[in-house]
């Protein structure tokens, strides 16, 4: 089997496993957890492009998710405009900005990149927060619309699933395309060593930048479907937790793979859930999980699974071969 | 009431501010310098120097004196406990694997001291007397002075250990190629743990003198660290004199800024100096410009 | 041997009958939303605190008709997005009957949607004067209005003939919204607000804020926030040798607060719950009996005196019983009893809901302290 194939046998799976399930959780509350696993695994892709493919770290992205949120709850709630278009500017709106912080920003490197783009995503926080007359400040933005196709309403778990999870999945999809074409493989040798790619004719510099870009791009989109969910925001979803929280969640799915994506946002987002019991130490765990996880198990839980997905498939493959 | 009085005013506490960062930074550059790692994990430093210090007076009844080298001591070896724990194990991991380690540590830090000492602030007493102290209209507070004493002697003691001690040299060089210092017979772990060792002490140090100003909790760390950070980039990552200014200036702009611009954005004021510094003049602003190795 | 056996299954049996009989009914289940870690712990800790001692206390006292109840607490970090999630979770999976909290005022406006839609009532123990106005069929509130608070300083101040202020309020929900009631009531009292400064949450140092009041021709400064900001500004005010009198909010209206402001705290006015000056009150004061009581119960449990945070969740807690025991255990049977309330004088104040009115509290709520000795006293 190509790889290729192989690739889309495994995207088909998904996509309907994620379609069909909500049939079995309807009126569930797991259809709700759902829903913001869809969104986190939007955001933890985008993150990815930029963490796994290029390898560029970025400790400020719930700013462009904030963003997102903002442009689209301001807009639909103080000049009543329509939430797709609401989407497509906010979507444009953090993508411009990107592009332009991307070029000075990005000429940075490791430590001095991480340190820069945490100041970038704090003082997008506090914007949030202080322009009280346009954000409605520290105790946030309600009254934002939902989303909505004709007379259809995404006002509840069901529709929103739908909405949600359609968009995550052609973002996936594309990924997993732009990992696999030329960018992608320009990308992963910026990733390696940015001086031989450049040396190889890779235009390092602006490619990191588009990349930067797109993944603002998309972290706005999820952005607003976020507002136009929540129909709620206010600047405490957009601090640094959680920015480290995205990053922890590519990690921990594993750097690179989208699917690894989805996983560390789905496993993100039940964690406290799990974390419960523990009460208080709920906040050491999670510090402790982060740091072994990292040193441990750098590929990540999904190249832990796929390590033992190989290792079955070995030995049935040898099972059946002896057999024939 | 006068203009120039209230200018005076505004340097005067952005002075005093600015020191407190300028000590925090410090230990963002020794250890940057001997590993290249940035620590996030510093502010947590100076959270524990400030909650020890707290915890052996106040539950311990020890006098001021041996409390706070009781709590340099016990932060230094949390230090150690760090870098043997999650810095040495990893062997040429990437920046990204160290930041979220040190950002897991810190997390971890600030989690403990949650649980142990609980979520409120304190507030720990003056080393000499909270009554404040007038120059031409200003004030200023006792434990500013002991902020600025200690900072001066910072600086010295880091000159002195840098440039003539055996270590410190050790240190040094291995900052400036690691690979050359081993050849040369030096052991560059132990310069690595060396460093968690003095940074994690003077950043404690810095916690304890700054705490009766600016009370302590198990979170003060964390803004604290992010400012002491500004201070050590504008400062180009010196150990000495540059970080010093860097503090001073950042804790200058702070205040002005606040007051003749808006308070509200006196946090921001800080990270936009941040992001232009790292723009424009990564190598800081008081360093000659170096080429950048591959 | 054997009868011995014997006899301990039979007992065993027969004692599983009985408290089959006892807890034959299922619990009654009661959610809560607190912020019990994160910027707002200190609301949501005692919340949750309060809710626990009390729950298990009337649990002791025979349930609430015969019946326990259960107390699920979910920690929202003062984050909107857990809080959706949280009250998603108590409403779908634990299916409760009614919710109190979310602890700070974002939380509540977050999770107002899902409560209305579900139609299960919502005591919320966050202070913002939005919660409530526009009355919203599910959502009642514990909390005092800062809209209360705000004439009780201004009416002080007008005795002291005092007309400039400067405010500084701190850049969180609490501080935002007395920002806006500072400045909406400043008119009506013939108050002009000449300084209007703000500070981070998480500052540590305000000398600028201050040095800018200094220079300007304020008669008192209002700070608006909680512990522990007001502490630093208190401090950042005594070190700047500023003489003019300090205002405060109900927001550090916790002895911690003297213990962080030190001799800066001496002479501070602020409006507060009456938790605070409980032993002061005279013995005809309708809330005397609670609040002795809530004192004193929280002393014994967690060691620290209870605090007027603590007490959103008492009242809380106890107004759904209280609707409980008068209706039923249904979601619409507890909203409906929740708005006959009528003076039930719990730890903020004395409650009376009604169709229009979802916080059920009016301006003596409040009272007018002055920090004294390190001691809280009454101001007449």
């Amino acid at each position: 089997m190509t790889k290729e194939k192989r690739e889309i046998i495994i995207f088909s799976i998904f996509t309907l496993a994620v379609l069909i399930i909500p049939f079995f959780l309807r009126g569930s509350y797991y259809l709700n957890v759902l829903v913001f696993i869809g969104i986190n695994t939007l955001l933890a892709v985008a993150l990815n492009l930029l963490l796994g493919y290029a390898g560029q770290i970025s400790l400020g992205h719930a700013a462009f998710f904030g963003l997102g949120a903002y442009i689209s709850g301001v807009l639909t709630t103080r000049f009543g405009l329509d939430p797709w278009l609401v989407l497509v500017i906010a979507a444009a709106a953090s993508g411009s900005l990107a592009f332009i912080i991307g070029f000075p920003i990005l000429k940075l490197k490791g430590h001095y990149l991480a340190m820069a783009t945490l100041g970038l995503g704090i003082i997008m926080y506090i914007i949030f927060n202080e322009t009280v007359a346009v954000t409605g400040g520290p105790s946030g933005l309600s009254g934002i619309p939902n989303m909505h196709l004709g007379a259809l309403i995404f006002d509840n778990d069901m529709n929103n699933y739908y909405l949600i999870w359609i968009i995550t999945l052609i973002v996936m999809l594309l990924s997993i395309n732009l990992s696999q074409s030329r960018i992608g493989r320009a990308l992963r040798a910026i990733h390696n060593s940015e001086v031989a790619a450049r040396v190889m004719g890779v235009n390092a510099r602006i490619l990191k930048v588009q990349i930067f870009t797109v993944s603002a791009l998309i972290s706005a989109v999820a952005g607003s479907l976020y507002a136009h969910t929540m129909t709620f925001i206010s600047p405490a979803s957009f601090g640094f937790n959680f920015s480290v929280e995205l990053v922890t969640m590519v990690i921990i799915g594993g750097l690179g793979s989208i699917y690894g994506s989805f996983l560390g946002a789905a496993i993100l987002t039940v964690l406290p859930e799990f974390l419960r019991v523990l009460q208080d130490f709920d906040i050491i765990v999670y510090g402790l999980l982060l740091i072994i996880m990292t040193m441990y198990l750098p590929g990540g839980l999904i190249n832990g699974l796929q390590k033992i997905v190989e290792f079955a498939a070995g030995k049935v493959g040898k099972r059946g071969g002896s057999g024939a | 009431m006068d203009n120039s009085r209230q200018l005076f005013q505004y340097i005067l506490s952005g002075l005093s501010n600015g020191a407190i960062y300028a000590l925090i930074g410090f230990g963002f550059a020794i250890i940057h310098n001997a590993t290249g790692i940035i620590n996030f994990a510093q502010g947590e430093f100076v959270m524990l120097g400030g909650m020890f210090t707290l915890f052996f007076v106040a539950f311990l009844n020890l006098p001021l004196i041996p409390a706070i080298i009781l709590a340099i001591l016990v932060s230094t070896i949390v230090g150690i406990v760090f870098e043997r724990l999650a810095v040495r194990p990893l062997k040429n991991a990437k920046p990204l694997s160290i930041v979220i380690i040190t950002i897991g540590a810190s997390i971890l830090i600030r989690g403990i001291a949650m649980l142990v000492w609980g979520k409120d602030t304190h507030a720990v007493p003056a080393f000499s007397g909270s009554n404040p102290l007038y120059i031409v209209g200003a004030t200023i507070m006792p434990q500013h002075l002991w902020i600025f004493a200690i900072a001066v002697l910072i600086i010295i003691g880091n000159k002195i250990f840098f440039s003539y001690s055996i270590i410190g040299k050790a240190m040094r060089a291995c900052a400036y190629n690691a690979q050359a210092a081993s050849l040369v017979g030096i052991d560059v772990k132990t310069m690595v743990l060396f460093s968690f060792i003095i940074s994690s002490a003077i950043g404690s140090l810095a916690g304890i003198i700054i705490a009766p100003l600016t009370m302590t909790s198990y979170d003060v760390g964390i803004m604290l660290g992010l400012k002491g950070f500004c201070a050590v980039i504008i400062g180009g990552m010196s150990s000495g004199l540059g970080t010093v200014l860097g503090g001073l200036l950042l804790g200058l702009l702070e205040s002005l800024g606040a007051g003749y611009l808006s308070a509200s954005y006196k946090d921001a004021i800080a990270f936009i100096i941040l992001l232009l510094i790292l723009f424009i003049r990564p190598e800081g602003l008081f360093k000659k410009k170096e080429t950048e190795r591959v | 041997m054997f009868k011995k056996v014997f006899g301990g299954i039979l007992a065993m049996l027969f004692a599983g009958l009985m408290s089959g009989y006892v807890f034959a009914a299922p619990p009654i289940k009661i959610g809560a939303l607190f912020s019990v870690s994160g910027p707002a712990s200190f609301l949501g800790e005692p919340e949750r605190n309060t809710a626990k001692m009390m729950v298990d206390e009337i649990n002791k006292a025979g349930g609430v008709k015969g019946r326990q109840l259960e107390l699920i607490v979910i920690d929202t970090q003062g984050d909107a997005t857990k809080a959706v999630q949280g009250v998603n979770k108590l409403i779908k999976d634990d299916k409760v009957v009614a919710i109190m909290g979310p602890s700070i005022t974002g939380d509540t406006m977050a999770v107002i949607p899902v409560v209305e839609k579900a139609g299960i009532p919502l005591v919320s123990c966050a202070a913002g004067v939005k919660i409530t106005n526009p009355v919203k069929k599910w959502v009642f509130k514990t909390a005092q209005n800062d809209a209360l608070a705000v004439p009780k300083i201004f009416d002080h101040m007008k005795k002291q003939k005092i007309t400039k202020i400067a405010i500084v309020t701190v850049s969180d929900g609490f501080g935002s919204s007395g920002r806006e009631q500072l400045v909406l009531h400043a008119k009506e009292f013939g108050i002009q607000i000449i300084s209007d400064e703000t500070y981070g949450p998480k500052d540590t140092d305000m000398t600028a804020q201050m040095t800018k009041i200094r220079g300007s021709e304020a008669q008192a400064i209002v700070c608006w926030g909680t512990n522990p900001g007001p502490a630093v500004v208190a401090r950042n005010v005594k070190q700047l040798g500023i003489t003019l009198p300090l205002y405060m909010s109900h927001g550090v209206s916790s002895k911690k607060f003297i213990d962080l402001a030190g001799d800066a705290a001496e002479g501070i006015i602020l409006p507060s719950g009456r938790v605070i000056v409980a032993n002061q009150l005279p013995k005809n004061d309708p809330q005397k009996k609670s609040l002795t009581n809530y004192v004193e119960n929280y002393r014994k449990h967690y060691k620290v005196e209870g605090d007027h945070f603590g007490g959103h969740a008492w009242d809380a807690i106890m107004l759904i019983k209280e609707a409980i025991e008068r209706g039923g255990d249904s979601p619409a049977a507890i909203r409906d009893q929740l708005e006959k309330t009528e003076k039930f004088a719990g730890i903020g104040g004395t409650f009376s809901f009604s169709p229009s009115d979802h916080a059920g509290l009016t301006s003596d709520a409040f009272v007018l302290v002055k920090i004294k000795q390190k001691d809280w006293t009454l101001v007449q």
